[in-house]
């Protein structure tokens, strides 16, 4: 799909929700707004996964980003919606562009891998920081708007509305991204990163940007969440939140800046169905879905919407 | 003419073997350079040591009066200095065309002429031109226009070959070094291939050193050979003298045709 079209098609769904979005009941705000804070990190994991790299930690920077929101209530006392995503991008942002260094050294199961240790670090830490809540975290204060704090039945639309406004901006910004030249780096970086230095870029340092920008859209992501949800604890950062971003992305596929959002809500969907149909076994359903897109629909859910295939 | 790429005394050991043991050679200003020897002689280890692939233990590599010896591939790359691979090292999930527009891209970004705040993307250095005219331009000129949408992975060994070589072209080098361009491709194809390369590197204006067995080809194509055997240079001169060497003649020409028949 063109990028002119992917923004007049993200223009439009933004539209759609922001004008219909007084509409909808309450628990679809929340399912809408929860699928915008994990397509942002499964936006994120896109980025890293076209070129070749698969984070098992990327709920690091979830938490982190959720964290960073819930401290900027709990100790600071703010909690303008915008100004929680602005603390979780940054506390994310910074957090890997520190550990980016380590980890743009690494590809395949070593990198996933260690992602993953330092998601579980997070955890760890936060299970034994008394402060932070230990293990029952804490709750968030909820949302103000440019210092307006909405009534409780507003409450919801702003948030989501807040949700939908960021993410159709950062997903406009990684589109840009991608068809810079560092970004169409990333197949090249995939296929043979040999011949990405004899053609004189340094694929570490753009696999270190790539990173950064996935950890400032999870932290964003994870802001989100925290304010959406008002409660935080160290499960976020729990290995099996970072499989639930990897699960959207190979849902969603890797085509479009778009598809990772739809991937997250159509998870929503199938994860709140299942465990109403069967609350003991919805695993087990989600896990056939996961099975049936990666036989069936190997490129993810958004293949169905190429009309054409690259090379016919 | 003018010296362009100056190695002084290079020295290269790998373990008990010794790669490089005294290379020194000048390289002028657009010529065609020719290195033979047999494998293991130190052909591959030279091309490593300029581009920056292995830091030689002793000696220097000036390019243009500047010190490159430390230098690692891709600052080499931007300086001008680009190879081709034995073999080919292509970006098989991508088109010919997208192979060449990654390259182009990462051309565009070094000279600052693309990037996220470029409202649109620069010409092409050295050729003055839209990525996407000059990847075409390239193309064409290697004989690959018609491969152009075809992925790069189920290209035939030849056009391998020739979009390898093509990718070195898009930084517009001053100086192409080719590790066996007409390896893996058929007796037939060779004389084309070369003849495509050389026309293709002349018209955009570049020195070349090119590694190569068939001592036809190098004595068609070379204006200059480097003679390698055990690391070391035995012959510096024009082909058909450098190929009636004696020394020549024992162990490379000799050697290269024993190694054919086996």
């Amino acid at each position: 799909m063109r990028r002119e079209r992917t923004t007049l098609l993200a223009g439009v769904i933004l539209a759609v929700l922001l004008v219909g979005g007084p509409f909808l009941p309450q628990w679809a705000m929340f399912i809408v707004t929860i699928a915008f804070a994990q397509g942002l990190v499964a936006l994120g994991l896109m980025l890293l996964l076209r070129a070749g790299l698969v984070s098992f930690g990327q709920a690091l920077y979830y938490c982190l980003g959720a964290y960073a929101a819930g401290a900027l209530g709990r100790f600071v006392g703010v909690a303008d919606i915008f100004l929680q995503m602005v603390a979780g991008a940054l506390a994310a942002g910074a957090t890997a562009f520190v550990l980016g260094f380590l980890l743009a050294k690494y590809r395949g199961i070593f990198f996933g891998l260690l992602s993953l240790a330092l998601s579980m670090i997070l955890y760890g830490l936060l299970v034994k920081n008394e402060a932070l809540g230990s293990t029952d975290g804490f709750n968030i204060l909820p949302s103000t708007l440019f210092g307006i704090r909405p009534g409780p039945d507003k409450l919801r639309y702003v948030v989501m509305a807040s949700a939908a406004i960021v993410s159709f901006v950062l997903a406009l910004v990684v589109n840009r991204y991608l068809r810079t030249p560092l970004g169409r780096l990333a197949p090249a970086i995939k296929d043979n990163e040999i011949r990405v230095e004899y053609m004189g870029a340094s694929a570490r340092y753009a696999v270190h940007v790539k990173y950064v920008i996935a950890a400032v859209l999870a932290g964003v992501g994870g802001a989100l969440a925290a304010t959406t949800v008002g409660h935080i604890d160290p499960d976020m950062a729990f290995w099996t939140t970072s499989g639930e971003f990897i699960f959207i992305t190979i849902l969603a596929g890797t085509g479009n800046v778009i598809a990772p959002f739809a991937g997250a809500l159509i998870y929503g969907a199938i994860r709140t169905t299942a465990y109403d149909l069967s609350p003991n076994t919805w695993q087990l359903s989600l896990g056939t879905a996961l099975l049936l897109i990666i036989v069936f629909l190997p490129e993810g859910l958004w293949s169905l919407f190429k009309r054409h295939a690259r090379n016919p | 003419m003018p010296v362009i790429l100056d190695a002084r005394g290079l020295c290269k050991t790998f373990g008990a073997v010794t790669a490089a043991a005294e290379v020194s050679a000048a390289i002028e200003k657009d010529s065609v350079v020719g290195l033979i020897g047999t494998n293991g002689a130190g052909k591959t280890t030279f091309i490593n040591m300029i581009t920056g692939y292995i830091k030689p233990d002793k000696g220097a590599i000036e390019y243009e009066g500047r010190d490159i010896t430390s230098l690692p591939p891709r600052d080499i790359t931007r300086l001008g200095i680009c190879r081709s691979f034995q073999i080919p090292q292509l970006y098989p999930s991508l088109t010919v065309h997208e192979n060449m527009m990654v390259g182009l891209g990462i051309v565009l970004r070094n000279a600052r002429r693309a990037g996220f705040f470029h409202r649109r993307e620069g010409d092409v250095p050295g050729y003055g031109k839209p990525a996407h005219e000059v990847a075409d331009h390239l193309l064409e000129r290697f004989g690959l226009a018609d491969y152009s949408n075809r992925n790069a992975q189920v290209l035939p060994g030849g056009a391998r070959k020739l979009l390898d070589i093509a990718l070195t072209m898009v930084a517009k080098p001053r100086i192409l070094l080719l590790d066996e361009p007409t390896s893996g491709v058929s007796a037939q194809e060779k004389f084309g291939i070369m003849q495509m390369v050389l026309d293709a590197v002349r018209a955009e204006g570049a020195t070349v050193l090119f590694v190569e067995h068939d001592m036809e080809v190098v004595s068609r194509f070379a204006q200059r050979v480097l003679a390698f055997y055990d690391g070391r240079i035995i012959a510096d001169a024009p082909p058909q003298a450098a190929l009636a060497d004696e020394n020549v003649r024992r162990y490379v020409s000799g050697g290269h045709a024993s190694q054919e028949s086996h």
